[in-house]
């Protein structure tokens, strides 16, 4: 009797587990099916319409066309070349702009009357639109790669400046205070507290600058270029070939979603080997 | 006359201004230690205990007094002796053994060195197995250790203690207090141990200086009789319990000199 009322009991209480477990399972299954029925859905959707014309193709182009359009300019056009300049003008500016933003960020620890005196220019850069520069670094740097770079940089160096800065003035006073009682100098703190606790700020700002970056190589190649996904668009445009604007698009997303995993994939490792979160960031 | 003494706190008084008040935190602190002593601490919150602590530790620089180790001023010299805050403070993005041996790099200890000296501690004190884990995966008692530790291997003779075991339970605490008494007397350190515990203080100590309330200023100091070592059954006898009744009365009494406590007068 009570042998088999303890045997229901922990059948029971499995069940109930197995259940929690089932239903996490389920929901996932559901939200990736989901998904893919959306993203099915609108593209069907999209094709459909165009060819019943109850959207315009002229102005929609369709799927089919677009796919069909992106493979030809890649095997026999220069898209791939192209895709090739944006990114690299995309990734320059990327890195650089968040390696010197880190730089610039943590620099404010030295100095409080420094930290002081730069802060709202910090405020005031970032608020201004970079993108509205373009025509300058244009007419400084040229019509060339530089100034794409120059452009994707500036749109990322002042965001990390900024998060690098919040990581700074959140450091635990008592972990400074725990390295000067061991006789540190200055540096040693540095390095030792104020950069390591900062990195998951910098970290943060990751997500943000890969978008800025590429947005700030796309306007700089739409205002004047002789490559780049951004001028293809462009000259599409002129032309009035709507169908090779909507594989400029096509394709941006998809460089952009690339890009975008690349970056969480260098957080994941930079977390895993040089962080550990503790609650913060 | 003169006895040979490890660290001297001479006429020590420290104010803070703010707001362009005035606020006297220690008021000529004279105490000296001898070479090898546990020294306890004891005193109402916000005596200035801490503020002591980091005058001795040389972060903050008095403003009156001066401070002697070795025969030497160490007033305004950070790293002179080994100190240990009172939350355990160790970096969460370190490893237990990266945490233990951070005081070695700072001093510039090649690290392979570093570690040669840290495991056989690390190995004799507690922590094996755990050199590998970070402190978020470790109990407060785990992280205390460590922390001590660290203190230890900074290699100072003399180390202060601040508070260390505030946080723990109360039977994690006597674990902590013995293995503390284990290293004092593997070391052979002079100690100088901040607390609000009368109980720790007592179980703890050879000598006890008692703290007034703001402006700190030392009431008095007690000798410890009980005979090393010692252990928790120490803590029932009449002599501690005698002890005891003396700190509270000198903690919770109003103090027998009414001049000196009428210093926080100048607060206005």
């Amino acid at each position: 009797m009570t042998k088999s009322s303890k045997k229901y009991a922990c059948a029971r209480a499995k069940r109930f587990i197995y259940d929690d477990e089932h239903q996490i399972k389920k929901r996932k299954k559901i939200i990736a099916a989901g998904r893919i029925a959306v993203a099915v859905l609108i593209f069907a959707g999209w094709e459909f319409f165009t060819r019943i014309g109850l959207m315009d193709p002229y102005y929609w182009s369709c799927p089919s066309a677009i796919l069909k359009t992106t493979w030809e300019q890649l095997a026999h056009g220069s898209l791939s070349g192209d895709i090739a300049y944006t990114s690299a003008s995309a990734v320059i500016g990327f890195v650089t702009g968040t390696l010197f933003g880190a730089v610039l960020g943590l620099s404010f620890w030295w100095s409080k009357a420094y930290a002081g005196i730069s802060e709202p220019f910090l405020i005031v850069f970032n608020a201004l639109p970079k993108l509205a520069l373009g025509p300058v670094l244009v007419i400084m740097f040229g019509i060339g790669f530089f100034s794409k770079a120059v452009l994707a940089f500036l749109m990322t160096v002042v965001t990390t400046a900024i998060y690098a800065y919040g990581g700074v003035k959140s450091v635990d006073p008592a972990m400074e205070t725990l390295l000067y009682s061991l006789g540190a100098r200055r540096w040693q703190v540095f390095t030792k507290i104020v950069v390591p606790s900062s990195l998951p700020w910098i970290i943060s700002s990751l997500r943000v600058n890969i978008a800025l970056a590429l947005a700030g190589s796309i306007v700089g190649e739409f205002i004047s270029s002789e490559h780049g996904v951004g001028r293809m668009v462009i000259y599409a445009g002129t032309i009035l070939d709507i169908n090779l604007v909507w594989v400029g698009v096509f394709v941006l997303s998809v460089l952009s979603v690339v890009m975008y995993f690349c970056v969480v994939l260098l957080e994941k490792f930079l977390s895993r080997h040089f962080i550990r979160m503790n609650g913060q960031g | 006359m003169i006895k040979p003494y490890k660290i001297k706190v001479e006429g020590v008084s420290k104010t803070f201004t703010s707001g362009g008040k005035v606020f006297p935190a220690l008021d000529d602190v004279n105490l000296t230690v001898e070479d090898g002593k546990f020294v306890s601490i004891i005193g109402p919150s916000g005596c200035g205990k801490s503020t002591m602590f980091n005058i001795i530790a040389g972060l903050t620089p008095p403003t009156g007094g001066d401070v002697f180790a070795d025969g030497e001023s160490i007033a305004g010299r950070a790293g002179y002796v080994g100190y240990m805050l009172q939350k355990d403070m160790l970096l969460p993005w370190r490893n237990i053994l990266d945490n233990i041996i951070l005081g070695l790099e700072v001093r510039g200890v090649p690290r392979k060195k570093a570690v040669g000296r840290a495991l056989p501690l690390i190995e004799k004190y507690g922590l094996k197995g755990f050199e590998k884990h970070y402190p978020d995966e470790l109990s407060g008692g785990m992280r205390q250790r460590a922390a001590l530790l660290r203190t230890l291997l900074y290699d100072r003779d003399i180390m202060l203690l601040d508070e260390p075991f505030g946080a723990l339970d109360a039977q994690t605490r006597l674990l902590m207090q013995n293995w503390l008494l284990e290293i004092w007397r593997d070391f052979g350190k002079t100690i100088l141990f901040v607390t609000h515990d009368i109980d720790e203080a007592i179980y703890l100590a050879d000598e006890i200086y008692v703290f007034t309330k703001r402006p700190g200023k030392i009431k008095a100091k007690i000798e410890v009789p009980i005979k090393r070592p010692r252990s928790a059954g120490d803590m029932t006898t009449p002599e501690f319990a005698g002890l005891k009744s003396t700190l509270l009365k000198l903690l919770f009494s109003a103090s027998p000199d009414g001049a000196e406590t009428a210093g926080g007068d100048e607060i206005d």
